[in-house]
């Protein structure tokens, strides 16, 4: 589906290249892969006892071995090997018995050693799969540290002085690379954020993109549409949100389109995307690409992986967002949508499946609320109540909603002995000071009017109040009904059923 | 009694214990001697690159005026400890804290670092302090001690020779008498070939042995500090001390027994086997001559002599100059100017610092051996150098434990000839090279292997290599100590 509407996007009109080989109606579609470095959260750095850094002030957090002083040497961290094989589990991959760590040489002042320790050609983890997308590799690595170009430019050419906080230098990675699967720049967004929540259920890492938690970079490429030979690629750098990233890939594709269209060949190289101008500019050609000199590292010992440690990592692992949706549809019939929401944050899942456990408390008449009804007061009303900050950083469990009170409250509604409208403000209620539903609702007097005699009577003084309305609706414009409902809500402090009022205006003028 | 000094170490600690000598007494008179080489300049041995009291931002300098470690102002500062205070020194190449540490190096001259080597101290938790530091040659590459950004270091036998390297300092200082013994590093033979040169005993532990944290590395897969001492017993004692595994060195491994004090008298029933492609061909006559005597003095003590094959060890030097600059143009890369050590003044921008500093702070063979590495590992490159030399160094490991099936130790040569003149090779790298061409070898295997003094030849001492598998060094050791016994081997001639 995503694809049709890239394809759209970029049949724009174009100025035909000279010579004609491109047809008038000749579409191109993007291939994307994605390579993103998720920053490991262990409790020390990938190859050190440091502790990793969370702001502190600069190089506090520096030892020996992550400022590359002479005579140190690397060890690395058995936590984060064990959290590269929940990564490799979660995504399918196969895991290698024996992964080596090289080293890949480079002189930059962000990198202590002149070399950073990765892995390249025995990763600790092949192939796979995420939704769609296949999985190409699962590497671990050190992240370099961060460079302080003090001056106008703001750049390292054209700094003043440059300087070096070493506090992140030495962070674990792990590297995700996957295939050329992605066809549009929202199908990235979408995959992106599957495996943010997936790496977040796993608790491997913060994700956290403006924290550079988890950094993502592109390869884009066009090709005919509808598949063909692949065009050439560049590489999208380190793009720090979302929105980025699909904004960086559009902007990019349209580069390229522009490039091909014009009959010009696109050139291998590295791009940065400046996401305040929208401008793309060249970091490195291919032809000054680095010679990085691997080798395999002789200071560690290959990284040997056996049944136990697999077992830890799966016993570590809780249910995988895609796997909890899945479940949610097919055990729960939930929707689609309601499905996935609740399992992308798994916060609002577990309270969601708190509150289904705990139904209808059996003194109440009426039946456990249904799965999906629960789900929407859940996935919406308590979810974007809790993002507009009444909430405990959107996680319900540490707000004063309990799930037994979100139960009983959509027993309610779904027995309609409470209107939604009301609900809301009862929800609102227990979100600032906690309490029992049934309790707010005889507190407030918020308890639904069935549609009897009491109804019928705000209903009347409604459609007197609002005659030209009532006339209008009556000449058969059905919209016009709106600020009669509104009457009869406010009368009635929206205990009224919408529906029930509707029904009643119609039925007392004559429209059936 | 004799003058502290003509004691072995071993002998020293008895004296120690016994009460005869007095820790700080020991400190004292090898401090002086020490002092007064480093004092004498270009008259002297230049053992040194700094001596215990001087202030370490004057490295390379001169004397300064304190004597003793703080620890030695505290009475029985040492007391109790297995070596009773027994000064040590150390090769430049160790981390030391409170004492330049510049792998001989204009890069890291009055480098000061933070923190103190594994080996360094736990030899001083064991009871050595730190009587100096040693010259080498830059970053241990090289066979002669020349290429120190501190001057060559000479030879106490015979001064217009060096003493071999890249160990020249610590080799040179323990012939001389200047420190009861030494620490060395030994990464094709850079232990065993000065201690061969110098008249003394030199071992290279199994790889892993020994932790390399704090040793400012060469090449990382070769790397293993040694001790380089008077005698076998020396030798043992200090090796005691060193071993085991450490939690900051992942190659490290823990010592399967303990390192025995050697005692053997006889070889009865030894296999020694001689190794074709080691013991012949471009070795001097005079070398030739010793070793055959002491082959000769070991059947004597019931030793079978057999001839054995190490098809692949002609390849040796050739892989063993792939791998080592490899890995060494990799850890260099480090010094850029950044964080510590020298940094070009004035330079115009980042790349041009960089060029500037490594410009002015490598001498000429460390630059050869990273471009030489660089090289190697260049993309379109690698297979066929770094990969095949990878291959060749397997081959050789497999040649010695095939060797092992049949024989106990190994025997050798350890260098194909004496000392000879300072500046007789400084032009001619290949001829430098072919000084290890007998103990690479063992480096590529990674196993131990000992030098001791074997007789001399023109007056200069001649070396004999003992190798054996891996952790072997208490067979080794015995060996070498029931050898050592028989030769009667004097090195007093060479004391300043």
């Amino acid at each position: 589906m995503e694809r049709t509407r890239v394809s759209e996007a970029l049949r724009t009109p174009s100025q035909p290249p000279p010579g004609g080989s491109i047809k008038k109606d000749d579409r191109y579609e993007p291939v994307i892969g994605l390579e993103i470095h998720v920053q490991l959260a262990t409790a020390t750095k990938m190859f050190c006892g440091c502790e990793l850094s969370f702001g502190e002030p600069p190089n506090t957090r520096t030892c020996a071995v992550c400022l590359g002083l002479p005579g140190s040497l690397p060890v690395a961290n058995a936590r984060a090997v064990h959290f590269g094989l929940m990564i490799g589990l979660a995504l399918g991959s196969e895991l290698a018995p024996r992964s080596i760590f090289h080293r890949k040489n480079y002189f930059y002042p962000d990198l202590p050693k002149g070399y950073q320790i990765s892995q390249y050609d025995e990763p600790l983890c092949r192939g796979g799969r995420l939704g769609e997308v296949r999985i190409h590799r699962v590497h671990l690595e050190e992240d370099a540290a961060k460079l302080i170009h003090v001056g106008s430019s703001g750049r390292i050419h054209g700094s003043e002085d440059s300087i070096v906080d070493f506090n992140r230098g030495g962070t674990p990675l792990a590297e995700i690379v996957t295939e050329p699967d992605l066809r549009s720049p929202e199908q990235a967004g979408e995959w992106l954020r599957l495996l943010r929540s997936t790496l977040r259920a796993l608790g491997v890492s913060d994700v956290n993109m403006e924290e550079g938690s988890l950094r993502c970079d592109a390869n884009i490429s066009l090709r005919a549409a509808g598949g063909g030979r692949l065009g050439v690629k560049t590489e999208l750098k380190n793009m720090n949100s979302f929105r980025f990233i699909e904004r960086g890939i559009r902007a990019e594709m349209e580069r390229q389109e522009q490039i091909l269209r014009g009959g010009g060949e696109v050139v291998q190289e590295t791009l940065h995307f400046d996401p305040a101008s929208g401008a793309i500019t060249s970091l490195r050609s291919k032809e000054e690409a680095h010679d990085y000199r691997y080798f395999p590292e002789p200071d560690l010992l290959p990284v040997a992986i056996d049944q136990q440690m697999i077992d830890a990592a799966r016993a570590d692992m809780s249910e995988l967002p895609a796997d909890r949706a899945q479940r949610y549809q097919r055990e729960l019939g939930l929707s689609a949508d309601s499905a996935q929401a609740l399992s992308s944050r798994a916060a609002l899942g577990d309270f969601f499946e708190a509150a289904l456990a705990a139904g209808a408390p059996p003194a109440q008449r009426e039946p456990a609320p249904p799965a999906q009804t629960l789900a929407n007061w859940v996935a919406v009303e308590l979810a974007s109540r809790l993002e507009d900050g009444r909430g405990a950083g959107g996680d319900p469990s540490h707000s004063r909603v309990t799930p037994q009170a979100l139960a009983r409250l959509v027993a309610m509604v779904a027995a309609k002995r409470v209107s939604v409208g009301a609900a809301r403000q009862v929800l609102d209620t227990l979100l600032a000071e906690g309490g029992d539903p049934e309790a707010i609702v005889q507190a407030r007097g918020l308890a639904a009017i069935d549609g009897g005699e009491e109804l019928a009577a705000v209903v009347a003084a409604a459609l007197a109040a609002n005659a030209d309305a009532a006339q209008r609706v009556r000449e058969g414009n059905a919209k016009a009904i709106g600020p009669i409902v509104g009457a009869v809500m406010r009368e009635t402090r929206g205990r009224a059923d919408g529906a029930e009022v509707s029904r009643l205006i119609n039925e007392q003028l004559g429209i059936t | 009694m004799s003058e502290p000094h003509e004691l072995t170490a071993a002998q020293a600690v008895e004296a120690i214990a016994a009460g005869s000598l007095s820790a700080a007494e020991l400190f004292d008179a090898y401090h002086a001697r020490a002092a007064a080489d480093r004092a004498a300049g270009e008259g002297g041995l230049n053992c040194f690159t700094w001596v215990a009291g001087e202030a370490p931002s004057r490295a390379g300098m001169r004397v300064g005026e304190s004597r003793r470690p703080e620890s030695f102002r505290k009475p029985d500062a040492f007391a109790g400890t297995a070596l009773h205070g027994v000064p040590l020194a150390v090769k430049d190449l160790f981390c030391t804290e409170g004492a330049p540490s510049q792998s001989g190096s204009r890069i890291l001259a009055g480098y000061q670092p933070p923190y103190t080597a594994t080996v360094v101290a736990r030899l001083r938790r064991a009871g050595t302090p730190l009587l100096a530091k040693t010259n080498q040659d830059e970053f241990a590459m090289g066979s002669s001690t020349e290429n120190s950004a501190f001057g060559p270091t000479l030879n106490p036998w015979d001064r217009e020779r060096v003493p071999g390297g890249s160990s020249g300092g610590s080799a040179a200082a323990v012939a001389a008498g200047l420190a009861p013994w030494a620490l060395g590093t030994d990464t094709g033979g850079s232990i065993r070939q000065p201690a061969a040169l110098c008249g003394i005993v030199g071992l290279k532990p199994t790889y892993g042995a020994v932790s390399r944290y704090g040793m400012i590395a060469f090449a990382s897969s070769l790397d293993q500090a040694g001790p380089l001492t008077r005698d076998v017993t020396d030798a043992a004692l200090l090796l005691g001390h060193m071993v085991g595994r450490d939690p900051c060195d992942a190659t490290s491994l823990g010592f399967p027994h303990e390192i025995l004090a050697p005692s053997a008298e006889r070889l009865d029933g030894l296999r020694l086997g001689v190794p074709e492609e080691l013991s012949g061909e471009g070795i001097e006559a005079g070398v030739l001559d010793a070793f055959a005597a002491a082959l000769a003095g070991a059947e004597a003590l019931g030793a079978r002599i057999e001839p054995v094959r190490l098809p692949h060890a002609a390849h040796a030097l050739s892989a063993y100059y792939v791998i080592a600059p490899a890995e060494a143009s990799s850890n260099l890369a480090r010094f850029d100017g950044v964080r510590y050590g020298l940094r070009a003044a004035d330079a115009e921008e980042l790349i041009d610092m960089y060029t500037r500093t490594r410009h002015d702070g490598f001498g000429a063979e460390v630059k050869r051996r990273i471009m030489l590495g660089t090289y190697v590992l260049s993309s379109g490159y690698y297979d066929a150098y770094y990969g095949r030399a990878q291959r060749v160094r397997t081959k050789i490991a497999e040649d010695f434990r095939a060797a092992f099936a049949h024989v106990d130790l190994l025997v050798t040569p350890t260098a194909p000839s004496v000392a000879f003149r300072l500046g007789e090779k400084t032009a001619d790298p290949l001829s430098m090279y072919l000084n290890d061409f007998c103990t690479v070898p063992m480096s590529l295997a990674g196993i131990p292997a000992i030098s001791i003094p074997c007789g001399l030849s023109e007056g200069l001492p001649v070396g004999l290599q003992l190798a054996g598998p891996a952790f072997s060094e208490n067979r080794i050791l015995d060996a070498a100590y029931a050898l050592e016994q028989s030769l009667g081997f004097d090195g007093a001639h060479a004391r300043v």
